[in-house]
């Protein structure tokens, strides 16, 4: 008898126990946050012209970190609001790799010579297939590609400092990625933030 | 108002609405076969637009969602089945992708996790059932006897006052 009173008290406490739990964890996630598949696979194949120089492609076994690949239009306003970051820690030695997502290249050329270039190469996917391939879903998103060329992490948003430093940072150390401090006679071809 | 004066109109507008937005989504590709215009309708039903919180890639206009259709409609063009398509986009995007999620450990909770649900329910009413019986019968001869001599004092007592009020 004693024992049904017991279960018929803890029945609802168990389940607003479980409510407890799952909205908690709501809380603090963003629904529209969706995990990568491609975390610790080699990019996916694809054979692109850069940006740069449309006459040069570059495919996915070019692409060596570690690395921070960082997908980018100049019609994606959250770009802008990190470009100074990634330009800042370009200069600190962070190597970066832009994949320009569904872009005007002649805008996003402007665009760069404008705001400032911390990429070494961009990688020009007009269309949108190499981005579907990879799985990004909105811009900007950035991913942290290790000297194997795998993918490590993504990060999907805008790179704050505070992103950077809690977020990526340590990824970037766990992938062996080093940090060699303002890279001297780059800061003239990187312009102005 | 009339409701018989307003079925027709409505029903030609909800018409209108619905052979629009259906139509809307498949003119822009010609397919080779039938068939396949058919399997393309399934498939874009089916997949769920990654930048939309609740939306199917077949109702949605983010840009994505043309990418995803184009993507679609390639591999149906290459001969690939339905699965072999719905794999090639879980593969990119995850299970978010698709609104009929695969079997697979993680998603066990969500396939069985309403039958296990209703069976325990219906294990706690028969175990309760089962409990209940033997409880109204689990009385000592001691206590039955207690029981029987308090019920012919209640009835004395009862019979009593009643003699006494018709006295």
């Amino acid at each position: 008898m004693s024992l049904n009173k017991w279960l018929l008290f803890s029945l609802p406490l168990i389940g607003f126990a479980l409510l407890v739990y799952f909205f908690g964890r709501a809380i603090g996630s963003d629904p529209s946050i969706l995990p990568s598949t491609r975390i610790d696979q080699p990019l996916p194949a694809f054979q692109l012209p850069t940006l740069e120089d449309p006459a040069r492609t570059v495919t996915a076994t070019d692409i060596k970190g570690p690395l921070l690949l960082n997908v980018w239009a100049t019609w994606c306003p959250s770009c802008i609001v990190e470009h100074p970051v990634l330009v800042a820690l370009s200069r600190e030695g962070i190597r970066m790799v832009g994949l320009n997502y569904k872009d005007e290249p002649q805008a996003a050329r402007q665009y760069l010579a404008i705001h400032g270039n911390p990429f070494e190469l961009n990688i020009a996917d007009v269309k949108g297939d190499f981005g579907l391939d990879l799985g990004v879903y909105g811009a900007p998103e950035s991913y942290l590609i290790d000297a194997a060329g795998k993918i490590r992490y993504r990060h999907v948003g805008v790179i704050t400092e505070d992103v950077w430093r809690t977020l990526l940072w340590p990824k970037w150390q766990e992938m062996g990625g080093t940090h060699p401090g303002p890279a001297a006679g780059d800061d003239s071809q990187k312009g102005g933030a | 108002m009339n409701m018989k004066r307003m079925f027709l109109p409505v029903a030609a507008l909800w018409l209108a609405l619905l052979g629009g937005t259906a139509l809307a989504t498949i003119d822009a590709y010609e397919f080779k076969a039938p068939e396949d215009e058919q399997r393309f309708r399934v498939l874009v039903e089916e997949l769920r637009c990654p930048k939309c919180q609740n939306q199917n890639v077949a109702d949605s206009n983010a840009g994505l969602s043309k990418d995803i259709k184009d993507r679609v409609f390639r591999l149906i063009n290459e001969g690939k089945s339905n699965s072999e398509i719905t794999d090639h986009m879980v593969e990119r995007f995850g299970d978010f992708i698709t609104y009929r999620p695969p079997v697979r450990p993680l998603t066990w909770f969500l396939w069985f996790g309403p039958f296990a649900l209703a069976l325990l329910a219906a294990l706690i009413i028969l175990v309760r059932k089962f409990r209940q019986q033997p409880a109204t019968a689990q009385v000592s001869p001691e206590q039955e006897a207690r029981v029987q001599a308090l019920l012919r004092q209640l009835e004395q007592s009862e019979t009593g006052a009643k003699q006494e009020e018709s006295k």
